[in-house]
Protein backbone atom coordinates (compact mmCIF):
# COMPACT_ATOMS: atom_id res chain seq x y z
CA UNK A 1 0.00 0.00 0.00
CA UNK A 2 1.59 2.85 -0.51
CA UNK A 3 2.20 5.49 2.19
CA UNK A 4 1.47 9.07 2.99
CA UNK A 5 4.18 10.35 1.44
CA UNK A 6 3.51 8.59 -1.69
CA UNK A 7 0.54 10.69 -2.38
CA UNK A 8 2.11 13.68 -1.06
CA UNK A 9 4.70 13.57 -4.04
CA UNK A 10 4.16 13.80 -7.86
CA UNK A 11 4.76 11.02 -9.81
CA UNK A 12 5.79 10.34 -13.47
CA UNK A 13 3.95 7.59 -15.36
CA UNK A 14 3.67 6.18 -18.71
CA UNK A 15 0.09 6.08 -20.12
CA UNK A 16 0.07 4.56 -23.79
CA UNK A 17 3.64 5.67 -24.23
CA UNK A 18 3.39 9.35 -23.44
CA UNK A 19 4.59 10.42 -20.15
CA UNK A 20 2.55 12.17 -17.94
CA UNK A 21 2.47 13.56 -14.56
CA UNK A 22 0.35 12.83 -11.48
CA UNK A 23 0.45 15.51 -8.51
CA UNK A 24 0.47 12.38 -6.33
CA UNK A 25 -0.21 8.33 -6.87
CA UNK A 26 -3.65 7.75 -7.32
CA UNK A 27 -5.96 4.32 -8.22
CA UNK A 28 -6.52 3.27 -11.83
CA UNK A 29 -10.16 4.30 -10.50
CA UNK A 30 -8.90 8.16 -9.94
CA UNK A 31 -6.61 8.11 -13.40
CA UNK A 32 -9.36 7.20 -15.95
CA UNK A 33 -11.74 10.03 -14.13
CA UNK A 34 -8.96 12.46 -14.33
CA UNK A 35 -8.54 11.33 -17.66
CA UNK A 36 -12.17 12.01 -18.24
CA UNK A 37 -12.44 8.53 -19.69
CA UNK A 38 -16.44 7.66 -19.44
CA UNK A 39 -16.11 4.90 -22.17
CA UNK A 40 -17.36 1.83 -20.03
CA UNK A 41 -15.68 -0.71 -22.51
CA UNK A 42 -12.16 -0.29 -21.66
CA UNK A 43 -9.20 -2.39 -20.30
CA UNK A 44 -6.06 -1.40 -18.12
CA UNK A 45 -2.89 -3.19 -17.94
CA UNK A 46 -0.37 -1.82 -15.57
CA UNK A 47 3.32 -3.34 -16.27
CA UNK A 48 2.12 -5.83 -19.06
CA UNK A 49 -0.72 -7.46 -16.23
CA UNK A 50 -3.74 -6.83 -16.41
CA UNK A 51 -5.76 -4.89 -13.56
CA UNK A 52 -9.47 -6.36 -13.12
CA UNK A 53 -11.99 -3.64 -13.00
CA UNK A 54 -12.71 -4.84 -9.55
CA UNK A 55 -9.54 -3.61 -8.19
CA UNK A 56 -9.43 -0.78 -10.22
CA UNK A 57 -9.75 1.59 -6.77
CA UNK A 58 -7.57 -0.50 -5.30
CA UNK A 59 -4.72 -0.48 -7.28
CA UNK A 60 -2.26 2.64 -6.92
CA UNK A 61 0.64 3.84 -9.36
CA UNK A 62 4.06 4.21 -9.07
CA UNK A 63 6.69 6.16 -10.24
CA UNK A 64 7.27 5.13 -14.31
CA UNK A 65 4.40 2.62 -13.88
CA UNK A 66 3.75 1.57 -17.57
CA UNK A 67 0.06 1.93 -17.94
CA UNK A 68 -2.02 1.00 -21.18
CA UNK A 69 -5.71 1.93 -21.55
CA UNK A 70 -7.55 -0.02 -23.98
CA UNK A 71 -11.23 -0.21 -25.55
CA UNK A 72 -12.55 -1.87 -28.83
CA UNK A 73 -12.53 -0.28 -32.15
CA UNK A 74 -12.66 -1.55 -35.83
CA UNK A 75 -11.15 -4.54 -36.80
CA UNK A 76 -11.31 -7.89 -38.61
CA UNK B 1 -34.22 -37.09 -47.60
CA UNK B 2 -37.37 -35.22 -48.95
CA UNK B 3 -34.93 -32.62 -49.62
CA UNK B 4 -36.87 -29.59 -51.54
CA UNK B 5 -34.78 -27.52 -49.41
CA UNK B 6 -31.88 -28.88 -48.00
CA UNK B 7 -30.98 -25.55 -45.95
CA UNK B 8 -34.16 -25.84 -44.22
CA UNK B 9 -32.21 -28.73 -42.92
CA UNK B 10 -29.02 -27.58 -42.57
CA UNK B 11 -27.38 -27.53 -39.02
CA UNK B 12 -26.53 -24.24 -37.41
CA UNK B 13 -22.35 -23.28 -37.25
CA UNK B 14 -21.63 -24.52 -33.83
CA UNK B 15 -18.64 -23.19 -32.78
CA UNK B 16 -17.02 -23.65 -29.29
CA UNK B 17 -20.12 -23.69 -27.00
CA UNK B 18 -21.64 -21.02 -29.30
CA UNK B 19 -24.45 -22.00 -32.04
CA UNK B 20 -24.52 -19.08 -35.30
CA UNK B 21 -26.76 -18.49 -37.51
CA UNK B 22 -25.40 -16.74 -40.08
CA UNK B 23 -22.01 -18.72 -42.32
CA UNK B 24 -20.94 -15.15 -42.60
CA UNK B 25 -18.94 -13.37 -40.23
CA UNK B 26 -17.90 -9.63 -40.90
CA UNK B 27 -15.28 -7.22 -39.57
CA UNK B 28 -16.18 -4.04 -38.45
CA UNK B 29 -12.77 -1.92 -39.43
CA UNK B 30 -11.86 -0.30 -43.17
CA UNK B 31 -16.14 0.86 -43.18
CA UNK B 32 -15.87 4.80 -44.85
CA UNK B 33 -18.47 5.39 -41.24
CA UNK B 34 -19.73 3.35 -38.12
CA UNK B 35 -23.17 3.77 -39.90
CA UNK B 36 -21.83 2.40 -43.22
CA UNK B 37 -20.64 -0.44 -40.98
CA UNK B 38 -24.11 -0.99 -38.69
CA UNK B 39 -25.87 -1.05 -42.31
CA UNK B 40 -23.64 -3.35 -43.65
CA UNK B 41 -23.99 -5.95 -40.81
CA UNK B 42 -27.60 -5.53 -41.01
CA UNK B 43 -27.99 -5.84 -44.67
CA UNK B 44 -25.80 -9.75 -44.62
CA UNK B 45 -27.61 -10.30 -41.50
CA UNK B 46 -24.65 -11.55 -39.70
CA UNK B 47 -24.75 -12.37 -36.04
CA UNK B 48 -21.27 -12.53 -35.62
CA UNK B 49 -18.50 -9.51 -36.04
CA UNK B 50 -14.95 -8.98 -35.38
CA UNK B 51 -13.09 -6.12 -33.10
CA UNK B 52 -9.99 -5.54 -32.65
CA UNK B 53 -8.73 -4.02 -29.62
CA UNK B 54 -6.44 -0.81 -29.42
CA UNK B 55 -5.63 1.81 -27.02
CA UNK B 56 -7.82 4.25 -26.11
CA UNK B 57 -7.71 7.95 -27.74
CA UNK B 58 -6.98 10.01 -25.05
CA UNK B 59 -7.92 13.38 -25.95
CA UNK B 60 -10.94 12.70 -28.35
CA UNK B 61 -13.49 11.29 -25.91
CA UNK B 62 -16.42 13.35 -27.56
CA UNK B 63 -15.98 10.96 -30.63
CA UNK B 64 -18.54 8.17 -31.77
CA UNK B 65 -18.17 4.93 -30.10
CA UNK B 66 -17.85 1.97 -32.11
CA UNK B 67 -20.03 -0.22 -29.37
CA UNK B 68 -23.16 2.61 -30.30
CA UNK B 69 -22.78 0.85 -33.91
CA UNK B 70 -22.55 -2.80 -33.17
CA UNK B 71 -26.40 -4.34 -32.52
CA UNK B 72 -26.58 -5.76 -29.11
CA UNK B 73 -27.56 -8.93 -30.38
CA UNK B 74 -24.10 -9.28 -32.12
CA UNK B 75 -21.75 -11.55 -30.77
CA UNK B 76 -18.71 -9.60 -31.05
CA UNK B 77 -15.03 -11.81 -32.04
CA UNK B 78 -12.01 -9.33 -30.24
CA UNK B 79 -8.66 -9.79 -32.23
CA UNK B 80 -5.70 -9.97 -31.50
CA UNK B 81 -4.62 -8.59 -35.08
CA UNK B 82 -1.59 -6.78 -35.39
CA UNK B 83 0.13 -9.15 -32.62
CA UNK B 84 3.66 -10.19 -33.79
CA UNK B 85 4.23 -12.08 -30.76
CA UNK B 86 2.52 -15.38 -29.01
CA UNK B 87 2.67 -12.80 -25.50
CA UNK B 88 1.63 -9.47 -27.10
CA UNK B 89 -1.98 -11.64 -28.57
CA UNK B 90 -2.32 -13.44 -24.81
CA UNK B 91 -2.06 -10.07 -23.27
CA UNK B 92 -4.48 -8.53 -26.15
CA UNK B 93 -6.79 -11.68 -25.54
CA UNK B 94 -6.99 -11.39 -21.98
CA UNK B 95 -7.88 -7.35 -21.82
CA UNK B 96 -10.72 -8.30 -24.75
CA UNK B 97 -11.92 -10.69 -22.78
CA UNK B 98 -12.53 -7.75 -19.73
CA UNK B 99 -14.10 -5.96 -22.20
CA UNK B 100 -16.53 -8.05 -23.65
CA UNK B 101 -17.18 -8.98 -19.89
CA UNK B 102 -18.22 -5.68 -18.74
CA UNK B 103 -20.37 -5.40 -21.71
CA UNK B 104 -21.70 -8.92 -21.08
CA UNK B 105 -21.37 -9.93 -24.28
CA UNK B 106 -21.34 -13.56 -25.06
CA UNK B 107 -18.18 -13.32 -27.11
CA UNK B 108 -16.05 -12.34 -23.74
CA UNK B 109 -14.80 -16.00 -23.69
CA UNK B 110 -13.95 -16.00 -27.41
CA UNK B 111 -10.36 -14.92 -29.17
CA UNK B 112 -10.24 -14.79 -33.05
CA UNK B 113 -6.25 -15.74 -32.60
CA UNK B 114 -3.68 -13.49 -35.09
CA UNK B 115 -0.42 -13.74 -34.71
CA UNK B 116 1.40 -12.48 -37.62
CA UNK B 117 4.80 -13.05 -38.56
CA UNK B 118 5.64 -10.71 -41.65
CA UNK B 119 4.36 -7.37 -41.82
CA UNK B 120 4.25 -7.17 -45.72
CA UNK B 121 2.27 -9.96 -46.59
CA UNK B 122 0.55 -10.44 -43.12
CA UNK B 123 1.20 -13.88 -43.50
CA UNK B 124 0.75 -15.51 -39.89
CA UNK B 125 4.02 -16.93 -37.68
CA UNK B 126 2.76 -20.49 -37.36
CA UNK B 127 5.39 -21.30 -34.46
CA UNK B 128 4.22 -17.55 -31.95
CA UNK B 129 0.18 -19.04 -33.35
CA UNK B 130 0.67 -22.53 -31.95
CA UNK B 131 1.98 -21.34 -28.67
CA UNK B 132 -0.45 -18.64 -28.12
CA UNK B 133 -3.29 -20.73 -28.96
CA UNK B 134 -1.93 -23.60 -26.63
CA UNK B 135 -1.60 -20.76 -23.86
CA UNK B 136 -5.17 -19.02 -24.39
CA UNK B 137 -6.86 -22.44 -24.30
CA UNK B 138 -4.98 -22.84 -21.16
CA UNK B 139 -6.57 -19.52 -19.86
CA UNK B 140 -10.39 -20.91 -20.27
CA UNK B 141 -10.32 -19.47 -24.04
CA UNK B 142 -12.16 -20.53 -27.08
CA UNK B 143 -9.63 -19.78 -29.75
CA UNK B 144 -10.89 -19.40 -33.37
CA UNK B 145 -7.27 -19.30 -35.08
CA UNK B 146 -6.12 -17.71 -38.21
CA UNK B 147 -3.42 -19.71 -39.63
CA UNK B 148 -1.97 -20.00 -43.11
CA UNK B 149 -3.40 -22.56 -45.76
CA UNK B 150 -0.77 -24.88 -44.12
CA UNK B 151 -2.58 -28.65 -43.88
CA UNK B 152 0.32 -29.59 -41.28
CA UNK B 153 -0.15 -26.44 -39.36
CA UNK B 154 -3.94 -26.32 -39.10
CA UNK B 155 -3.92 -29.81 -38.02
CA UNK B 156 -1.40 -28.88 -34.98
CA UNK B 157 -3.96 -26.02 -33.87
CA UNK B 158 -7.06 -28.35 -33.70
CA UNK B 159 -5.14 -30.65 -31.28
CA UNK B 160 -3.93 -27.61 -29.56
CA UNK B 161 -7.03 -27.41 -28.40
CA UNK B 162 -8.74 -24.38 -31.30
CA UNK B 163 -12.45 -24.84 -31.60
CA UNK B 164 -12.17 -23.60 -34.96
CA UNK B 165 -9.37 -23.48 -37.56
CA UNK B 166 -9.43 -20.34 -40.22
CA UNK B 167 -6.99 -20.44 -42.87
CA UNK B 168 -6.45 -17.68 -45.06
CA UNK B 169 -7.14 -17.91 -48.25
CA UNK B 170 -4.74 -15.53 -49.48
CA UNK B 171 -3.09 -12.69 -47.96
CA UNK B 172 -4.92 -10.46 -45.44
CA UNK B 173 -6.80 -7.97 -47.78
CA UNK B 174 -5.35 -9.22 -50.77
CA UNK B 175 -8.81 -9.70 -52.53
CA UNK B 176 -6.70 -13.27 -54.43
CA UNK B 177 -9.13 -15.49 -53.77
CA UNK B 178 -8.44 -19.17 -52.68
CA UNK B 179 -5.01 -18.89 -53.82
CA UNK B 180 -4.24 -23.12 -53.26
CA UNK B 181 -7.77 -24.89 -53.22
CA UNK B 182 -5.86 -27.81 -53.00
CA UNK B 183 -4.49 -26.80 -49.60
CA UNK B 184 -7.71 -25.72 -48.47
CA UNK B 185 -9.71 -29.18 -49.63
CA UNK B 186 -6.27 -31.38 -47.83
CA UNK B 187 -7.51 -29.34 -44.32
CA UNK B 188 -10.89 -29.73 -45.06
CA UNK B 189 -10.41 -32.92 -45.15
CA UNK B 190 -8.30 -33.65 -42.44
CA UNK B 191 -9.78 -31.52 -39.99
CA UNK B 192 -12.87 -33.25 -40.23
CA UNK B 193 -12.30 -37.01 -41.23
CA UNK B 194 -13.14 -38.01 -37.85
CA UNK B 195 -14.65 -35.19 -36.71
CA UNK B 196 -17.17 -33.60 -39.73
CA UNK B 197 -18.70 -30.78 -37.46
CA UNK B 198 -15.52 -29.31 -36.70
CA UNK B 199 -15.43 -25.84 -37.75
CA UNK B 200 -13.02 -24.60 -40.33
CA UNK B 201 -13.44 -21.10 -42.07
CA UNK B 202 -11.85 -19.27 -44.48
CA UNK B 203 -11.15 -16.15 -42.85
CA UNK B 204 -8.40 -14.02 -45.24
CA UNK B 205 -8.03 -13.04 -48.91
CA UNK B 206 -11.96 -13.73 -50.31
CA UNK B 207 -12.50 -10.49 -52.59
CA UNK B 208 -15.64 -11.36 -54.56
CA UNK B 209 -18.90 -13.89 -54.18
CA UNK B 210 -16.86 -15.92 -56.29
CA UNK B 211 -14.66 -16.42 -53.77
CA UNK B 212 -17.25 -17.20 -50.68
CA UNK B 213 -19.09 -19.57 -52.68
CA UNK B 214 -16.06 -21.39 -53.82
CA UNK B 215 -15.13 -21.96 -50.08
CA UNK B 216 -18.56 -22.83 -49.09
CA UNK B 217 -19.11 -25.22 -51.97
CA UNK B 218 -15.77 -26.61 -51.11
CA UNK B 219 -17.08 -27.48 -47.83
CA UNK B 220 -15.99 -24.89 -45.30
CA UNK B 221 -17.81 -24.36 -42.71
CA UNK B 222 -18.20 -20.37 -43.11
CA UNK B 223 -16.30 -17.38 -43.93
CA UNK B 224 -14.99 -14.17 -41.99
CA UNK B 225 -14.00 -10.83 -44.44
CA UNK B 226 -13.80 -7.45 -43.80
CA UNK B 227 -11.86 -5.51 -46.72
CA UNK B 228 -13.87 -7.14 -49.52
CA UNK B 229 -17.05 -5.62 -47.75
CA UNK B 230 -15.67 -2.39 -46.19
CA UNK B 231 -13.76 -1.62 -49.08
CA UNK B 232 -16.34 -2.08 -52.19
CA UNK B 233 -17.45 0.26 -54.26
CA UNK B 234 -20.31 0.24 -52.51
CA UNK B 235 -20.01 -2.12 -49.25
CA UNK B 236 -24.04 -2.20 -48.57
CA UNK B 237 -24.72 -3.71 -51.98
CA UNK B 238 -21.51 -6.19 -51.50
CA UNK B 239 -22.81 -7.15 -47.93
CA UNK B 240 -26.02 -8.69 -49.67
CA UNK B 241 -24.11 -10.28 -52.39
CA UNK B 242 -21.76 -11.90 -49.76
CA UNK B 243 -24.47 -13.12 -47.61
CA UNK B 244 -26.24 -14.75 -51.26
CA UNK B 245 -22.87 -16.33 -51.58
CA UNK B 246 -22.61 -17.98 -48.58
CA UNK B 247 -26.28 -19.02 -48.55
CA UNK B 248 -25.56 -20.16 -52.41
CA UNK B 249 -22.27 -22.33 -51.74
CA UNK B 250 -23.56 -23.57 -48.44
CA UNK B 251 -26.44 -24.91 -50.39
CA UNK B 252 -24.38 -26.15 -53.28
CA UNK B 253 -22.44 -28.31 -50.88
CA UNK B 254 -25.40 -29.66 -49.58
CA UNK B 255 -26.72 -30.45 -52.94
CA UNK B 256 -24.08 -32.41 -53.97
CA UNK B 257 -22.49 -31.17 -57.76
CA UNK B 258 -22.27 -33.86 -60.83
CA UNK B 259 -18.87 -34.81 -61.19
CA UNK B 260 -16.62 -33.61 -63.66
CA UNK B 261 -16.37 -35.32 -67.32
CA UNK B 262 -14.30 -35.14 -70.10
CA UNK B 263 -16.63 -35.57 -72.87
CA UNK B 264 -20.12 -34.00 -73.22
CA UNK B 265 -23.14 -35.48 -71.63
CA UNK B 266 -26.62 -34.65 -73.39
CA UNK B 267 -29.00 -33.00 -71.18
CA UNK B 268 -32.22 -33.38 -74.26
CA UNK B 269 -32.79 -37.54 -75.04
CA UNK B 270 -31.49 -38.67 -78.26
CA UNK B 271 -34.37 -41.35 -78.72
CA UNK B 272 -36.88 -40.09 -81.74
CA UNK B 273 -34.42 -37.60 -82.30
CA UNK B 274 -35.42 -37.09 -86.73
CA UNK B 275 -32.77 -38.41 -89.08
CA UNK B 276 -29.77 -36.33 -89.86
CA UNK B 277 -25.78 -37.07 -90.40
CA UNK B 278 -23.63 -36.46 -87.44
CA UNK B 279 -20.22 -35.91 -87.54
CA UNK B 280 -18.86 -38.85 -85.74
CA UNK B 281 -20.50 -41.17 -88.57
CA UNK B 282 -17.75 -42.78 -90.22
Amino acid sequence: MPTARDYANPVSIWINDTRQSLEGSMSVDQLLQQLAIVNPAVAVEVNRELVPRATFADTFLKQDDRVEIVTLSGGG
Amino acid sequence: MTDIHPLADDKLLSIGTRLLKSRLILGSGRYGSFREMQQCHRAAEVDCVTVAVRREKLHDSAGNNILDFLDDKIVLLPNTAGCFEASAAIRTAIMGREILERLGNPGANWVKLEVLGDSRTLLPDPLETLRATEALTELGFEVLVYTSDDPVIARKLKQAGAVAVMPGGSPIGSGQGIANPLNLQIILEQLKSDDPDYPVIVDAGLGSPADVAQALEMGADGVLLNTAVARATHPVSMAIAMKLAVLSGRLGFLAGRIDKSRYGSASTPEIGMISQNTPNDN
